[in-house]
């Protein structure tokens, strides 16, 4: 086959449990002009070139006018959509509540509770013959937690759930579709996800309390200040983030010590490995699989000179699995050392919650541990969810 | 021959950041013989450059910046102990106990000592303080946590420069007096100087350019100095920040290629005798080390970077246990680092090494910005205040000799200022006090042999 071609195989549903031999012929191909005009990249050294190039941009508004769709028109652009100095002057204000500098023992402090959380959704499962992993754990554990972070009523999950798989599948990549209705319905779910959160933050003004929409609308410091339009941006951004993607790591991570139960065993023994083994499930099967940029000059690429707005296509799960980087890259090791993955992105744009998801996943995959080991998955494959950039399964389901 | 190698007797002189990471590296890469580590401070091997920072501030006690060990090099410590001489021949090292250390192979790793105030006397009085061991570090910050009214640095360069920020940080008054047009314009150039004599200035310090200290004053306690403009302050703590010398005397004697700015060693990190012949058994690593860089013209370059420690240490422990065609060059592009003012600055290449400069992200008003520096239309350098993250673009940009200034289409560039470049302003390292922690020393690997009567 073809490798303009690669982009549709990679996104074609069909591909969702297993596209890593396609991203070998990716990193082959070098980077890659596929049939909808935009450039596919696939290895490690390439992809971490342009993380750090002042040239891309992370702004759909960049693109030439045939690859921007509605990009111009949206009124809601989150600062992971943004280039510096706005995007470092926004996301420093998201930081001022969640971590270092002004906030650095936050995330470390909400261990307790995760664990807490944690212990309820396993005990639930008492008795029970079958469970689904995402369902009754790796979805709900994320939620609760980012509920009670942001300060956001967790029985108004069904609501926001909705929007959030709209906002998802409006950023979702599928070659050959005319993305304007996606990105309008997305849009639209910002909007509304947007002034939901917004009025949240308005009933607690004048009345700290200990959550981040708070903290966002009682900030005493003239320079913490973020407007209406950003705050609802910034929370909407934090919400859907917050739960879209741990949701992945997790169920990543069950599904992958199932299909190894040598290194299952190795880690209820040692799980002082732990750490270790979360590093190595975002660099073997991270939760987000691409990331879109946006050149605002002509800049080569592995010896092609992609052009200024042509829509840049990384695919960070492909460099994770570069031989040129990573030795016996296709094995799941989580003993391996030097393992910069590019599961968090890398860069100005690495992922703003990592801290958050990491000890999430140590938590989550530590207290599963023992139960894992007596547990039969039901379907192998499983089945996945739509999204070929959040890639995870939709169902995981166990006999415990 | 590669097991012979992984056999034998090897000696470390110098127990800090380098010592260990190649003690740890030499066990990694399979030696299994006698591993001795020499060190003249009595403390196992600890961090230096959280001392002016964190230390100073309070907030990590001097003796808790002990360095992890990534694995037990199962070395014997003979720590406490000064190395006093070289018998290259006898192959030996001598102790200032008197006892003589037998090597197969030795690496030298005695890094520097802060130069002190050239009155022995002055220096003495108490409350004249230099700054690089934690020794130092854990004397300086009692002294600066008893509240002093003023504070005199002498020197504007990094160390100078962060023990003036953290005076402030504790509310302290503080006078910096630097000898050249601005501070840190020895190691960034005028043009970058510039903004940290603002930013100093912005933060309450009294600084004093174009000064020199003629004296320090006081009965047996310092109470004040005199500047070389004629005027006088009173301060009652005084830090002597007038760079770093190499710990090169012990080798005096021993006809290797040791001079102030260092031993000369080849790319692989073996000594060059005082004829430029290069030994086979005698490795440098670290601050001490003057080695020839391929981005720089082959010059010999003289880093004080603990990066450059940490990696220069790792390839002569490689390279003493492996035989000639599977050693590996030592060709880093030097970074450092440093943490002044609210702001984090970090550089890569050598900005010494440059003609002209030019902001190519973010602006001088933001305090977030990368400088490109160039050499002849190449990229040489790069510095970032607060903008640490795109470093790595730019090292690749030197790495591979990209064209100055960089191309246009950075998302932040400012415009216009982005497009000028400006003279870089360089200062000739004799003009400066304490010399910039990196430097390029020329092409003899012995600069006594070019500069044979020139004394001292």
């Amino acid at each position: 086959m073809t490798t303009d071609t690669l982009l549709e195989r990679i996104t074609d549903y069909a591909n969702r449990p297993n596209p890593y031999p396609l991203y070998a012929e990716l990193r082959e191909a070098g980077a890659v002009r596929q049939t909808d005009g935009s450039y596919l990249v696939g290895t490690y050294a390439d992809i971490v070139a342009l993380f750090h190039d002042p040239r891309i941009s992370s702004d759909r508004r960049n693109l030439a006018a045939s690859y921007s769709g509605l990009a111009e028109q949206l009124q809601q652009i989150p600062f992971i959509q943004r280039d510096d100095p706005e995007h470092h002057r926004l996301r420093s204000l998201a930081m001022r509540p969640f971590g270092p500098p002004h906030s650095p023992g936050r995330i470390d402090a909400m261990r307790g509770e995760i664990a807490r959380i944690t212990e309820e959704l396993i005990e639930a499962w008492h008795g029970r013959t079958r469970i689904d992993i995402v369902d009754d754990f790796a979805y709900p554990l994320p939620v609760t937690v980012i509920c009670r972070l942001l300060g956001v009523p967790h029985q108004d999950e069904p609501t926001f759930r909705k929007w959030s798989a709209m906002i998802i599948d409006s950023v979702d990549i599928k070659p050959g579709e005319d993305p304007t209705e996606r990105q309008r319905v997305g849009d639209q779910a910002r909007t509304e996800m947007g002034s939901y959160l917004v009025d949240l933050a308005e009933q607690r003004r004048g009345r700290p309390s200990d959550d981040m929409l708070a903290a966002f609308v009682n900030d005493t410091d003239p320079a913490g200040r973020l407007t209406r339009e950003e705050l609802a941006t910034t929370a909407v951004l934090l919400l859907v983030a917050g739960h879209e993607t741990t949701v992945n790591l997790i169920t990543n991570g069950v599904l992958t010590l199932l299909r190894h139960p040598d290194q299952l065993d190795r880690l209820r023994q040692h799980p002082d490995l732990l750490p270790n083994a979360v590093e190595e499930l975002l660099r073997y099967e991270p939760p987000v699989h691409f990331l879109t940029r946006a050149p605002l000059a002509d800049v080569d690429v592995a010896g092609t000179t992609i052009p200024k707005g042509t829509p840049l296509v990384l695919a960070t799960a492909s460099a994770n699995r570069d031989p040129q980087r990573f030795r016996d890259p296709d094995r799941f090791d989580p003993t391996r050392p030097d393992n910069q993955h590019l599961g968090f992105g890398s860069g100005i744009h690495s992922c703003y919650g990592a801290p958050l998801a990491r000890i999430e996943a140590h938590i989550a995959l530590g207290a599963l541990l023992p139960h894992l080991s007596t547990a039969t998955m039901l379907q192998d494959p499983p089945p996945y969810r739509r999204s070929a950039m959040l890639r995870g399964p939709r169902h995981l389901p166990l006999e415990p | 021959m590669s097991g012979d190698l992984r056999k034998g007797r090897i000696v470390i002189v110098g127990a800090s950041v380098a010592g260990l990471r190649a003690a740890e590296t030499l066990r990694d890469e399979g030696f299994t013989g006698s591993l001795t580590v020499v060190g003249e401070e009595p403390y196992p091997p600890y961090d230096r450059p959280p001392l002016s920072k964190q230390v100073l501030l309070g907030r990590v006690a001097a003796d808790a910046t002990g360095l992890p060990m990534r694995r037990d090099p199962h070395a014997q410590w003979r720590l406490g102990v000064r190395a006093t001489g070289l018998d290259p021949l006898g192959k030996r090292v001598l102790l200032a106990d008197g006892q003589w250390l037998a090597y197969d192979r030795l690496l030298i790793a005695t890094g520097t000592r802060a130069r002190s105030w050239p009155d022995a006397e002055q220096a003495a009085l108490d409350g004249v303080f230099t700054l690089r061991t934690c020794e130092d570090a854990r004397c300086l910050a009692e002294r600066l946590a008893a509240g002093p009214c003023r504070v005199l640095v002498i020197g504007g360069g990094f160390t100078g420069s962060e023990i003036a920020s953290v005076c402030r940080e504790r509310g302290v008054e503080v006078t910096v007096t630097e000898r050249g047009a601005a501070p840190l314009v020895g190691a960034l150039g005028g043009t970058l100087s510039k903004f940290a004599a603002s930013l100093q200035r912005a933060h309450g310090v009294d600084l004093r350019c174009g000064v020199t200290v003629t004296a320090l004053r006081g009965n047996g306690r310092f109470t004040g100095a005199e500047f070389s403009d004629g005027s006088r302050i009173e301060a009652d703590v005084c830090v002597v920040a007038l760079g770093a010398v190499r710990n090169v005397e012990w080798l005096a004697d021993s006809g290797l290629a040791a001079c102030a700015q260092g031993i000369a060693c080849d790319a692989g990190c073996r000594a060059f005798d005082r004829y430029g012949i290069v030994t086979d058994d005698v490795f440098v690593a670290g601050d001490v080390a003057r080695f020839p860089h391929p981005l720089f013209d082959y010059q010999m370059l003289s880093l004080e970077h603990w990066g450059n420690a940490v990696a220069q240490a790792q390839v002569a422990a490689h390279n003493m246990v492996s035989p000639g065609p599977l050693r590996r060059p030592h060709r880093a592009v030097p970074v450092f680092w440093s943490s002044q003012f609210g702001c984090n600055i970090k550089s890569v290449g050598v900005p010494t090494f440059s003609d002209q400069v030019v902001i190519a992200q973010g602006s001088l008003s933001d305090r977030r910005l990368v400088a490109v520096y160039g050499y002849r239309g190449r990229i040489t350098a790069a510095v970032t205040i607060n903008m640490a993250k795109w470093l790595e673009h730019y090292q690749g940009l030197i790495e591979t000799a990209a064209p100055f200034p960089p191309g246009p289409g950075a998302a932040d560039a400012c415009p216009l200022v982005a497009e000028f470049p400006v003279p870089s302003n360089v200062p000739d390292p004799k003009g400066l006090f304490h010399g910039p922690t990196v430097a390029l020393t020329g092409h003899l690997p012995d600069q006594r042999l070019a500069v044979a009567r020139l004394a001292g």
